[in-house]
């Protein structure tokens, strides 16, 4: 055998012995996901297709996470949340996270994790370009569009092309000040926004393997950045823990083998590393954080499946507390967990929450919320020319709100410290 | 599918995101609703920076106010065309425009994927970055069987990568009428109905 972990989950899934990159095939999906802004246009396809009767190949496969336009007062946009729960009820669906309700979670890439969704050796398609955050568990998760998701609604199959690997390896150990979001910065710098396109991106190395899954989870997140079909990490106790703790469903573990083929190589040593941003617009233009400090900022932004989970609270709440932000500053928890996290954790004996209420952050609604930008009422949204350093992961032009607001991409610890000090900052500025 | 493609030319740069083809915040509209679908051609390309839109001059308007269709059909573009979100509003909303075809350097994957699984549009791969030979206006045929491009403003005509395989999903109409054509759903497809 000489395959990749990506090679071996779709040649289980399409039932082959083997499967070479570049062959199409057909594979058994084990997930599907939606959430509000493409479930409606990919229910309104697949009652076109396959009848106004036509069921779900499997009710219990079907995850509909809505959290992109939640509290807004666009009608167009609640009226969609009213289609997904109109589909739930028809097709008795087990797994919807409704609006409103103590079901809620928030962002659907956190939520796919914390509830279980996520397990190693699976195959999952969403209908957002960020479904490949999952390959954090060892799994073959990619982003599709609304018409090959109501394809996999009435088949539970899809077809796809097998894709070459390129392998990222980091020897050694990070620096306490580098975060997951600095190394994927870092490696679409090198590689550039389509360096990755129709590949896997697979992270290995001692010094990821050290990462927290949440931290995996951002390395793999902004594979799309890349170009990237997929990422994936192999899957060892860090998951396993995880996973437990989550569902008790079985999973099967698949590993890289030592002769297969790579399109690409690199290895990094993980303690050269520095804190990166990436400058307006692209999340491919690279510059070390130091290197920007002259860059005034008029707001920070923490957030999003990128960087609004717990463990990016904990770096900010290290560098904010017991000090006040300079600049407006937009917290925003990725789900409901994560908000009840911040009340729960402590820092010196404070919750984050109070922590980030008393540097004068404004807290916001487990949601996407102004990662991409969205309705006119959407919490942090940009509407005119502010400069913004946030922890999310696009910055083309308008992709906060405004066309002529511009955007830097940074970990948490940077968006912090910039926070403080009202231009882009380097966190070493705030280690002892 | 037609054989051959008409029309005049948009020209955009490298890395039009999806964000710049179809702002967030219009992704409410329902695409299923005939009349409603229209607002995704009227705020097609909206989000392209002036400066950008259309080149090489830029500040060329995509769809004029009021209308939900561009006097333009075929977009040409340069390195990864339609990176970003999985939207599928992004193919749809240039189809809706009234495009019918995309010919640019590279696409990112899932904007590939969805413009012909869903047949909204043919995204054709040029050989070169064709952006600084043609100017926005100029006028366009591609022959689709061939593989050509033609700008008829300059007479030069080049032959685009090929589609390969996915030819067939294109003379299929979409991805359904090919797993049907081919056997792999049931040709009335009502395959869980009752």
């Amino acid at each position: 055998m000489d395959m990749t972990i990506t090679e071996k989950i779709l040649a289980a899934h399409a039932r082959k012995e083997k499967v070479q990159p570049g062959e199409n095939v057909w594979v058994d999906v084990d997930v599907l996901m939606t959430h509000d802004v493409c479930g409606p246009g990919t229910i309104g396809i697949f009652k076109e297709q396959f009848g106004k009767g036509a069921k779900v190949w499997d009710r219990k496969k079907v995850v509909i996470i809505p959290d992109h336009y939640i509290f807004t007062s666009d009608t167009h946009a609640n009226r969609n949340i009213d289609i997904l729960r109109e589909f739930v009820a028809e097709q008795d669906l087990p797994h919807y996270y409704d609006v409103g309700t103590e079901d809620y979670k928030g962002v659907c890439h956190l939520a796919l994790a914390q509830e279980g969704h996520n397990r190693p050796g699976e195959v999952l398609f969403g209908t957002d370009s960020h479904t490949c955050t999952s390959g954090a568990f060892g799994m073959f998760a990619t982003g599709i569009g609304n018409t090959d998701a109501a394809f996999i609604l009435g088949t539970g199959k899809l077809w796809v092309k097998v894709p070459e690997s390129m392998r990222f390896e980091f020897t050694g150990e990070f620096p306490s000040y580098i975060m997951a979001k600095d190394i994927i910065l870092q490696v679409i710098g090198d590689i550039g926004v389509d360096g990755a396109t129709y590949r896997t991106m697979e992270w290995t190395g001692s010094a990821i393997m050290k990462f927290s899954m949440e931290e995996r989870m951002t390395l793999c997140n902004m594979a799309i950045e890349g170009g990237g079909k997929n990422a994936v990490i192999e899957a060892d106790d860090t998951t396993f823990e995880y996973v437990k703790r989550r569902t008790d469903r079985p999973y099967t573990v698949y590993h890289s083998d030592p002769d297969a083929n790579y399109f690409f190589k690199k290895t990094y040593n993980a303690a050269d590393m520095e804190p990166i941003v990436a400058k307006p617009h692209s999340p491919d233009n690279k510059a070390l954080v130091k290197d920007c400090t002259d860059v005034k900022i008029d707001r920070s932004y923490i957030g999003s499946c990128t960087g609004g989970k717990l463990t990016d609270f904990l770096a900010a709440a290290k560098l904010l507390n017991g000090k006040k932000v300079a600049v407006d500053t937009f917290i925003v928890p990725a789900t409901v967990e994560v908000e009840k996290d911040l009340q729960q954790e402590k820092l010196d004996g404070k919750s984050l929450m109070d922590i980030f209420k008393n540097s004068g952050c404004h807290i916001g609604d487990a949601s996407c919320a102004a990662c991409l930008g969205g309705p006119q009422d959407t919490f942090g949204r940009t509407h005119g020319t502010e400069v913004v350093v946030s922890t999310t992961n696009r910055n083309f032009p308008g992709r906060m709100g405004s066309k002529q607001s511009e955007v830097y991409l940074a970990s948490p610890y940077t968006v912090a410290a910039s926070a403080l000090t009202g231009h882009i900052t380097d966190p070493r500025e705030f280690f002892q | 599918m037609k054989h051959i493609i008409e029309g005049k030319a948009y020209v955009l740069g490298d890395d039009i995101d999806t964000d710049q083809i179809i702002p967030a915040e219009h992704l409410v509209y329902s695409l299923s609703d005939p009349e409603e679908k229209k607002n995704y051609g009227k705020f097609a390309l909206s989000g392209v920076p002036t400066e950008n839109a259309g080149l090489p001059d830029g500040g060329k308007v995509f769809v004029s106010e009021g209308k939900h269709e561009s006097e333009y059909s075929i977009i040409v573009g340069g390195k990864n065309f339609g990176c970003g979100s999985s939207r599928e509003h992004a193919p749809a909303c240039l189809q809706i425009a009234g495009i019918q075809a995309v010919v640019a350097e590279s696409y990112a994957r899932i904007f590939y994927r969805n413009s012909v699984d869903g047949g909204f549009l043919i995204p054709f791969e040029t050989q070169s970055n064709l952006t600084n030979e043609t100017k926005t206006g100029d006028e366009l045929s591609i022959d689709v069987e061939k593989e050509t491009f033609t700008n008829k403003t300059t007479g030069k005509t080049h032959t685009m990568k090929s589609l390969g395989e996915i030819i067939e999903i294109i003379r299929a109409g979409n991805i359904f009428e090919y797993a049907r054509q081919s056997g792999l759903i049931q040709p009335s497809e009502t395959l869980n109905s009752p």
